[in-house]
């Protein structure tokens, strides 16, 4: 009855919140190799994000589609500004530029597959237009990146529409990275590099600086297309409300604003991490710049960066985005940080390959070193053998089918006869920090942080 | 084939050397008063004779034909080119050249700075001095200076190869001087012949790669 209480925890064992486990080890690594660390995917840090808004669907004072029986558009036309030829496409979800090199070739022919079964865009990425994807896709957006990697006026005639990248959401301000491992005999060719090399892309583009010299370098790409392609322009989110209003200026059809959660296939932690703006915040800054040039509709936005489900894209378009592109979505539909992959009909357990890399399955952001286990970032001629075009299609159509059923299905039941009628009033914030970036009301009040 | 640009406009010269070109038929150009974006995209066997000063991209992307320039040139001329010739009779702005896979680039007067900018096989030949940062991150082909080169020349090269007559400001980083082979003095003269000028081949120095840039810390064995 009167027995001591075990004694507390000694203060002397308290963890340190500045100084805390994952501090240490990094203090650790870096005293002990002098290198920063490299990897691939996206920030892993908690953001604020879509996951902190939540939909009003219809009740009394609206009026719900029946779902699953109503119909609900989602065609979608990219590039209406100025190219004889928009993307006429039949959903609102694209598929993000990823390279050639980054990802292998059957990976790359599988989201062509997958994209044009679906009625959608991909995208090429730094390193140029495989012959695979070119054949597999529909609608394929060339981009032209900083480092002009395989940009060829070939594949410009060749392509449907171009992207002219300024940056991407996991490191704005930043050029590529694709490390030695994955620079094998035909990524090297393509880029015109020693095999082998770790290749380090531009972070600037070689011939033009700033948005008056973009507005000559889009007119350019016109010119050589003949005015029947549309001009994309991607930015990572950063000022998002200035850089928007500069790609308009500039005389961009569609803006890509790629928000700081974006994936890439390697780089430095401290750039994953702490360079950028979330995905959150970049969608209300786009918007309200077209908005402020009454451009909304003329000149489309495209959001990107930690977009995953049909509810993200659905929040993306209420919000006022026209699409949503995928990147490590799609890749995880293929079966990254899976513990099997499919071979021979079978399941086959990829866990030992993710502790050769000293990672495991839901962990692994190992793309960087090309020994992806389930042969999606990799070159290695066995792994890649790991996801063959045919699985990895069927994966990402179906993925893709379901994202579109569940986008379709708040829209309906928000009383919407087509996705793009999403709207503001549909939304509402589940915490301070998304109602202030988003300018949405906290749920259950009529209050506007900084309104 | 005359196309006068200033009664004419720059879409109507790009759609009939995209569309309506015949082979081996020589276009004129007059009145190009800096205008962007002259002959650009341009897939045929043609002479293009530009009589004036050009503006931003004159010969961008071109495959194949032979643009000449009476006069000087705008920022990026010849950008991405892949085949053919394109030659500037004055001075050129900054960024010629610009990551440019193939064909032949050449520069009778001064070329501005980043001149060969992440050039990707393309020979240029300029017949007076180059700015800094000429050949940044340039990854093949050659650049023939026959006068100076300005800071930073050949920084962060790849396999690119740049040979120099005059003086230089100051190499870039990973750029470094390497003798002259007798293939070098070979190719460095058929350059310069095609260029039509007469300089020695062996009066030029050689700037190459140190390759100690190629990998992100070779102590690290690549174990990132």
């Amino acid at each position: 009855m009167n027995a001591p209480m075990h004694p507390p925890e000694p203060l002397s064992r308290e963890e340190s919140a500045t100084f805390d486990r994952a501090t240490l080890d990094y203090i650790y690594r870096a005293a002990a190799t002098g290198l920063y660390e490299i990897r691939g995917l996206g920030a892993k840090r908690r953001l604020p994000h879509l996951d902190d808004l939540s939909f009003l669907g219809a009740s009394l004072s609206r009026y719900p589609l029946e779902g699953y029986r109503e119909k609900c558009a989602t065609r979608t036309l990219l590039g209406t500004r100025f190219a004889a030829k928009p993307l006429d496409l039949a959903i609102p979800v694209t598929i993000a530029g990823m390279s050639f090199g980054a990802l292998s070739a059957n990976v790359k022919e599988a989201l062509g597959r997958a994209a044009t079964a679906m009625g959608t865009s991909t995208t090429t990425g730094d390193g140029g237009m495989t012959a695979e994807e070119r054949e597999s896709s529909k609608t394929l957006v060339y981009q032209c990146l900083p480092s002009r990697y395989g940009f060829r006026p070939d594949d410009v005639r060749r392509a449907d529409a171009i992207e002219i990248v300024i940056g991407q959401g996991a490191k704005p301000g930043g050029g590529g990275m694709l490390l030695g491992q994955k620079i094998n005999p035909r990524v090297a060719k393509m880029r015109t590099l020693p095999e082998g090399v770790d290749q380090r892309s531009a972070s600037r583009h070689p011939d033009w600086t700033g948005p008056d010299d973009l507005a000559i370098k889009i007119k350019e790409l016109r010119e050589i297309t003949d005015w029947q392609k549309p001009i994309f322009v991607k930015v990572g989110a950063t000022r998002v409300f200035n850089d928007v209003k500069l790609a308009v200026h500039s005389g961009a059809d569609v803006v890509v604003v790629d928000g700081m959660q974006g994936g890439t296939a390697a780089t430095q932690v401290a750039f994953l991490e702490h360079v950028g703006i979330p995905t959150l915040a970049a969608i209300r800054q786009a918007v309200d710049a077209l908005e402020d040039l009454d451009m909304r509709g003329k000149v489309q936005l495209i959001v990107s960066g930690g977009i995953r489900t049909g509810a993200d894209a659905a929040k993306a378009l209420a919000l006022g985005a026209d699409a949503v592109s995928l990147g490590q979505g799609v890749l995880m539909a293929l079966g990254c940080n899976h513990p099997t992959y499919r071979m021979g009909g079978r399941d086959v357990s990829a866990v030992a390959d993710y502790h050769a890399l000293g990672t495991a399955p839901g962990a692994c952001h190992h793309c960087h070193t090309g020994r992806c286990p389930v042969g999606v970032t990799t070159q290695d001629p066995v792994l890649e053998q790991r996801l063959t075009p045919d699985v990895g299609a069927r994966r990402v159509r179906n993925y893709l089918k379901t994202m579109v059923m569940e986008l379709t299905m708040i829209a309906r039941a928000c009383g919407k006869s087509d996705v793009h009628h999403l709207e503001r009033e549909d939304l509402v914030a589940l915490s301070v920090e998304a109602a202030a970036m988003a300018r949405l009301p906290l749920a259950g009040t009529s209050w506007v942080p900084g309104a | 084939m005359n196309f006068d640009l200033a009664r004419q406009s720059v879409r109507e010269l790009n759609a009939y050397l995209h569309a309506n070109v015949v082979p081996h038929d020589p276009i004129t150009v007059t009145s190009p008063n800096g205008a962007h974006n002259i002959a650009v995209g341009v897939n045929a066997p043609v002479s293009i004779e530009v009589a004036g000063h050009v503006g931003y991209y004159a010969g961008g992307m071109n495959q194949l034909a032979s643009i000449d320039i009476h006069g000087n040139a705008g920022p990026g001329v010849a950008e991405g080119m892949c085949s053919g010739e394109v030659r500037v009779r004055g001075f050129a702005s900054v960024a010629a050249g610009a990551a440019a896979h193939g064909g032949l680039l050449v520069i009778d007067g001064d070329a501005s700075l980043r001149c060969g900018i992440s050039m990707k096989g393309i020979d240029i030949v300029v017949g007076g001095s180059v700015g800094d940062y000429s050949a940044f991150m340039a990854q093949a082909g050659s650049l023939v200076v026959c006068g100076d080169a300005g800071d930073a020349l050949g920084d962060s090269l790849y396999e690119a190869v740049i040979y120099v007559r005059g003086s230089v400001a100051s190499l870039g980083a990973d750029a470094q001087e390497q003798p002259l082979t007798d293939a070098d003095v070979a190719h460095v003269g058929a350059l310069l012949h095609r260029a039509g000028l007469g300089h020695d081949p062996r009066t030029f120095r050689r700037i190459a790669s140190a390759r100690t840039l190629y990998h992100w810390n070779a102590d690290a064995e690549q174990e990132y």
